[in-house]
């Protein structure tokens, strides 16, 4: 298996993704060695972790992660991300030259051009795990043509490709011209649960704690802050629900190039006192949980969103969600409120009564729970081990 | 006729400034200002040892020597509430040297808000406090009560100035700024429309600026600037249009921590009372220039004018919209703070009115970036915002409790 992260070494969902599948097919047998770019400390039991490349996790971080496509350029301020793009591709080549495998699977598109070499000199099926697209990230734009042109290859190359949702396979099929019969959709979980959490009753947000003793609600995102994430319309809809109840506190958490820009836009929006900007948190530390259990709504208004782990996330830790129609995970999540992600007015009215009626709050979130725990790792797992099987002839 | 004079006004202040205060510290932590990192310039105290050491106590000291060696040789200084403050609590000697030059009688001490706010223009009644407040901490440390008043960053206008008659200033300052002058020259004594006794003084910024700003500027045609050659300046712009006086305005911290004393400006400093007075000229404190010059003409300014910037208004303040989302947030709550028997809740909030935490905000990054930039502690006017902003929501929580009667 071929990644960019694994958690605790990680910038966003993706590699918490790629741990918790990893550890369910493990369990159903399969033997897997995860070959990542950098050299960190590991205490994985469940799969051999392999570093191909001497810098550490931060070095590897700071060139840049699947997220920061855009600043991927073969010349320029990009060229140091790039050429160590190449160097894990010709260091996966040559592992792949002397291993002995039955399936290469690889996740997003700065593993796809290590994934395509690997095939090359090995001759091995090449599986391609799609989390999210150029398309995504440049929120229904065109984005860098260079990763574009890595993606498209990387797609027309593979033996089979994994989407994270059927919204996913959509825009592979629609913008990359792939036949549908190729693509699989293999929906991401999550596996946190509200019970094992409760057992922590303090919280980190104090002042979110006092003012919620006073009658007040707290409206959560927590996110990466760039275009794709659509968190402007959150902030729309937000300057029409302080309107209507003033005792309504926004959580934006986590870091990212917009951070700046959505600052002074609420601020002409005159809501910056309901606004808390908290910046990046750790995603496996207590802050970042102590976020999604002090959220009496939380809002995922993404413009193009794969999967869009964070709400499964927040169900797990006790918040009904919002979520944007643009997003995989309202294929797999009925009880929750669903939105165009430039309908401020609806996505306003929904939390607003969201955070008026408790008895509908707590339904909704009731409900969402049940679903929440049965979209397992299992499920995807069996679906990830027929099509190894197909193309292998691994037998289970 | 009165002997052509120099009015020299020195501004002193330091801001209580917020320390890097996060959503985490809400609630849990109550104090804003009380950084003790390390070299960290939201360290207060790291500040004011700083500038103590680079400027008050050797501008002191040459001031002292000029004051009793010129008969001639009169000084205008404010010095704010804030910054009495942070010396009173860890820089004594430093209040002492202020004191000492004081005490030679020919220190004149202008008033000003206590918390250097921008309050006039959100409050008249707290503007008012704020500048009671001063007057008595002066009384109190110096023994002496101001007869001429300056707004922060000599922000003024026409309803300033009214104000500033009734209360019974002899004399009021602001910048002399050419859009406002006209075809008038700043070396007169004017008065304001609408008012009956006070002057108003306006800086010549011209003059000014070439000590405060280009004075170390090695690409400026006129450097080094030598003591003689100023006071030729000065006599020259004098005479160019018959004038009585040079409004020599500027910061305190001009002298070592703006201009360094490597640059020389405190040799320059010792010489020019010798210059100007060998010249035939003298000085003269703000009120003592309004009492000794008749008004040349009335002065009409509607709009506010300040010495910021290249705009000269209040927009380094109040000009994006963080900023005046927080001046809005922080005045909301004034007549419930001043309802509230806590006293640590009223002295934080006034400590939160003082216009540089709005100033760290300002997002003019181009020609006034630059400046802005040095004189701010953050990395980004983001970073002030959130810090400032958090410190108030905290306060508010302090209040909610305080109108609860609960002990916190």
């Amino acid at each position: 298996m071929l990644g960019w992260e694994l958690p605790p070494h990680h910038a966003g969902g993706m590699g918490i993704a790629c741990y918790q599948m990893c550890k369910e097919l493990s369990s159903r047998g399969i033997d897997i060695e995860f070959i990542l770019p950098y050299t960190a400390d590991f205490s994985i039991p469940f799969m051999k972790v392999t570093s191909s490349s001497a810098l550490s996790a931060t070095e590897v971080m700071n060139l840049g992660g699947v997220y920061d496509s855009e600043y991927f350029e073969r010349q320029g301020l990009g060229k140091q991300f790039s050429s160590h793009h190449d160097y894990f591709a010709r260091q996966v080549a040559k592992l792949a030259s002397s291993a002995e495998f039955d399936i290469i699977h690889a996740h997003d598109w700065l593993t796809f051009l290590a994934g395509m070499e690997a095939k090359r000199v090995s001759g091995k099926p090449l599986i391609l795990h799609v989390h999210a697209t150029q398309f995504d990230q440049s929120a229904g734009g065109s984005g860098n043509p260079i990763v574009r042109e890595i993606e498209q290859q990387a797609l027309l190359m593979a033996d089979h490709v994994y989407a994270v949702s059927q919204y996913t396979k959509n825009v592979i099929v629609r913008e990359y011209g792939l036949p549908p019969e190729k693509v699989t959709v293999v929906h991401n979980a999550m596996e946190v649960t509200y019970e094992e959490l409760e057992a922590d009753a303090s919280n980190a947000y104090k002042y979110l704690v006092e003012m919620k003793k006073r009658g007040y609600k707290v409206v959560v995102n927590a996110g990466r802050k760039t275009i794709q994430k659509g968190l402007t319309h959150l902030l729309d809809a937000a300057q029409l629900v302080v309107r209507q109840q003033p005792k309504t506190l926004f959580l934006l958490v986590g870091g990212g190039e917009q951070e700046e820009e959505l600052m002074e836009y609420a601020a002409e929006k005159g809501i910056s006192e309901n606004v808390l900007f908290v910046g990046w948190l750790n995603g496996t530390g207590k802050h970042w949980r102590d976020s999604f259990k002090i959220a009496d709504v939380f809002v995922m208004p993404s413009v193009s969103e794969p999967f869009g782990l964070a709400a499964l996330e927040a169900v797990g830790y006790g918040a009904p969600v919002i979520v944007s129609h643009q997003s995989g995970v309202a294929e797999v999540l009925q009880n929750c409120y669903k939105v165009d992600f430039w309908d401020k007015v609806k996505m306003a009215d929904q939390i607003l009564s969201l955070v008026e009626y408790d008895s509908m709050r707590d339904e909704m979130w009731q409900n969402a729970y049940q679903e929440y725990k049965n979209i397992s790792w299992g499920k995807s797992a069996e679906i990830m081990h027929n099509t190894y099987s197909q193309h292998a002839g691994v037998s289970s | 006729m009165s002997k052509k004079a120099v009015v020299l006004y020195l501004h002193a202040h330091q801001p209580w400034r917020v320390k890097p205060y996060s959503a985490f510290d809400m609630g849990v932590d109550h104090f804003y200002f009380n950084d003790e990192s390390d070299g960290l310039d939201t360290n207060n105290k790291f500040i004011i040892d700083k500038v103590s050491e680079k400027s008050y106590l050797p501008t002191n000291a040459v001031l002292k020597g000029l004051l009793l060696k010129y008969p001639d040789f009169k000084v205008s200084l404010s010095i704010t509430g804030t910054l009495i403050e942070q010396l009173e609590a860890w820089r004594p000697d430093v209040l002492k040297s202020f004191q000492e030059i004081v005490a030679t009688g020919k220190v004149e001490i202008v008033a000003e808000t206590y918390y250097h706010s921008l309050a006039f223009f959100y409050s008249r009644a707290e503007f008012v406090r704020q500048v009671a407040a001063h007057a008595q901490k002066i009384r109190d440390v110096f023994g002496v009560s101001p007869t001429a008043f300056r707004n922060t960053e000599l922000s003024y206008n026409n309803e300033l100035a009214k104000w500033a008659d009734e209360a019974g200033y002899k004399a009021i300052i602001t910048e002399g700024w050419d859009p406002i002058l006209g075809w008038r020259s700043p070396n007169y004594v004017y008065k304001p429309v609408q008012t009956h006794n006070i002057k108003l003084l306006m800086k010549n910024y011209k003059l000014s600026d070439d000590v405060a700003f280009r004075f170390s500027d090695k690409n400026w045609s006129s450097w080094p600037l030598s003591a003689p050659t100023f006071s030729h300046w000065m006599s020259e712009s004098l005479h160019a249009d018959n004038g009585d006086i040079v409004n020599l305005f500027m910061d305190y911290e001009t002298f070592g921590e703006h201009q360094w004393a490597d640059t020389g400006i405190f040799d320059f400093l010792r010489s020019l009372p010798h210059e100007w007075t060998t010249n035939g000229g003298t000085f003269k404190t703000i009120t003592q220039a309004a009492e000794a010059y008749e008004p040349a003409d009335e002065v009409d300014i509607h709009h506010t004018v300040t010495w910021a910037d290249t705009e000269r208004d209040l927009t380094a303040w109040t000009g994006n919209a963080m900023q005046q989302d927080f001046m809005h947030s922080l005045f909301s709550i004034e007549s419930e703070v001043m309802q509230c028997d806590d006293v640590s809740i009223i002295a934080d909030w006034r400590k939160l009115t003082t216009s540089d935490h709005p100033y760290y905000m300002c997002t003019k990054w181009f020609n006034d970036g630059d400046v802005h930039a040095y004189f701010s502690p953050y990395t980004s006017p983001y970073d002030a915002f959130t810090f400032s902003m958090n410190a108030l929501r905290d306060l508010k929580l302090r209040l909610l409790w305080s109108q609860e009667g609960r002990d916190n």
